[in-house]
């Protein structure tokens, strides 16, 4: 089980969080705009890296906010939480 | 069966194909040597008179999900779609055994699909309905049914999710996944198919708009055509020719217990409950559910997955409180929006793709490796995967499985 550091209660059971996939996908501004390609993409497109990956996560059974991180998808560890709408920290 | 040298056991399979180093050119070059890759090479190779192919593999041979699902058939889906293409292959699973003279060990035990609340009830009815529309075999039975056909099944009513019914799929059952691999892999062999293993892609050279060969670890192959057939991978393969898809590789972890007596006759999964069990030749009982939630390449999940679907095996079949887990294990399925799979052409010329499968394409290991045979000879889809184009996403033409076939898979 992943052991997610909440940024505001610390480290607790995955049991206790909901996953919200790729962090950072912003509404399109114009979605009127869009052709059907750009809106699929938006729809149904997300990234699906090797390695490290911004993502959404929620302590739902816990303080109840969402948060961003950046978790490695082969290792599975934890490389930065930050809150949403803070940009996504450099990794070094 | 090929006679093996010096008195070795015929079935050991490191005799039943060659261990080729990769040519420099292929006219097709197929990337994974799972199930669904050697089914491609194969049916290539069988049907459409393409031996010129290479299978190549980053590990080894139906190493990855290959080797890691439960191995249940069925065809019992709601949309028209789905029926066609899955059961074009339970009627290639009925005469595989024979066209590739080995013994898969396929066993059609029946797939019981339960129901447990008013709702799982309708969608049940409605899809046996569906299926018999399409000409495929299906039937619904009344808790008792379900307990003739499967006495293990608690269906007393006070349990916490009774049995109010289930669908029945006579044909459906399960085979040996090893042995379908080698199946596959020794009769493309026998063609002229180079099966390359430890050979892992490392770029896909594209010229113009069209494919030209890859990179690998094992040096550069020029191809005329390339097709992906790599699963829980196809997301990074594809960006290797500048591609995103609309797919997301979750683990998904199955179990065994220990070897046991024969006590389960048929295949059952529940949705409302979320397991699927079936009990396999030797005895162990083999069991599965749903994804991780999160997205991984990792080959493992965490241990409360494990723990709700053996919660929910019990509350099926109480008689399995006493059963030990041997081991638990994961695979990496390539999820797709729809829950359908994504078969056919790409926009780059020449390359191709098979993925999307997500938590079940050992049942369509046949069927989709003769369609993809079909899309790469012919560079257009067969009528049976034509409705599973990458396009569908932007047309929103889906063929939406979720909820309606049964999620388990």
């Amino acid at each position: 089980m992943l052991s997610v550091p909440c940024p505001w209660c610390g480290p607790r059971d995955e049991t206790e969080f909901s996953y919200g996939g790729q962090a950072h996908v912003a509404h399109p501004a114009e979605p009127d705009a869009l052709s059907d390609h750009e809106w699929s993409d938006y729809l149904f497109v997300r990234d699906n890296p090797r390695g490290p990956f911004a993502e959404r996560w929620c302590h739902s059974a816990g303080c109840r906010r969402w948060f961003n991180a950046v978790r490695d998808t082969v290792t599975h560890s934890f490389l930065a939480v930050y809150r949403i709408g803070d940009p996504v920290p450099e990794i070094s | 069966m090929t006679a093996a040298p010096d008195g070795a056991p015929q079935e050991h399979p490191s005799w039943l194909w060659r261990n080729p180093d990769p040519k420099p050119s292929y006219d097709v070059v197929i990337i994974g040597a799972g199930g669904h890759g050697l089914a491609t090479a194969y049916y290539l190779a069988a049907e459409h008179g393409i031996t010129n192919v290479a299978v190549v593999e980053r590990g080894w041979l139906a190493g990855g999900n290959m080797a890691r699902n439960t191995t249940i058939i069925r065809s019992n889906y709601l949309w028209d779609a789905s029926a066609g293409i899955y059961e074009h292959s339970l009627k290639l699973w009925e005469g595989l055994a024979e066209a590739l003279d080995y013994d898969i060990l396929f066993s059609q035990r029946g797939v019981l699909n339960l129901a447990h609340t008013l709702q799982d009830v309708r969608e049940g009815i409605r899809r046996v309905n569906a299926n018999r529309l399409n000409g495929i075999d299906a039937e619904w039975l009344d808790p008792q049914q379900v307990a003739d056909v499967c006495p293990i099944v608690d269906i007393s009513p006070d349990t916490r999710y009774p049995v109010l019914g289930a669908t029945y799929q006579p044909r459906g059952g399960i085979a040996k996944h090893d042995h379908v691999a080698w199946a596959f892999a020794r009769a493309a062999d026998a063609m002229g198919v180079d099966l390359v293993q430890n050979c892992e892609v490392t770029g896909i050279d594209v010229d113009r708009g069209r494919v030209a060969g890859l990179r690998t670890s094992r040096g550069p192959i020029t191809a005329g055509k390339v097709a992906l057939c790599a699963a829980g991978h196809s997301s990074v393969l594809a960006g290797m020719a500048g591609l995103r898809l609309p797919i997301q590789s979750h683990p998904l972890q199955a179990l065994v217990s220990e070897l046991l007596e024969p006590v389960h006759p048929c295949v059952v999964m529940s949705n409302a409950v979320h397991v699927y069990v079936s009990q396999a030749h030797k005895g162990e009982l083999v069991m599965g559910a749903g994804v991780d939630a999160y997205i991984s390449y990792a080959q493992r999940g965490s241990v409360h997955t494990i723990e709700r679907q053996m919660s929910a095996a019990l509350e099926l079949f109480p008689i399995f409180a006493r059963a030990h887990v041997l081991r638990t294990w994961a695979g990496i399925v390539d999820v797709s929006p729809d829950a359908s799979p994504i078969l056919g052409l790409t926009p780059v010329e020449h390359l191709y793709i098979n993925c999307g499968w997500g938590t079940g394409g050992f049942k369509a290991t046949p069927g989709a490796g003769s369609v993809y045979a079909h899309t790469i000879a012919s560079d257009a889809p067969h009528p049976l995967n034509a409705p599973f184009s990458l396009e569908r996403f932007t047309t929103g033409a889906l063929v939406d499985e979720h909820g309606a076939a049964a999620v388990a898979h």
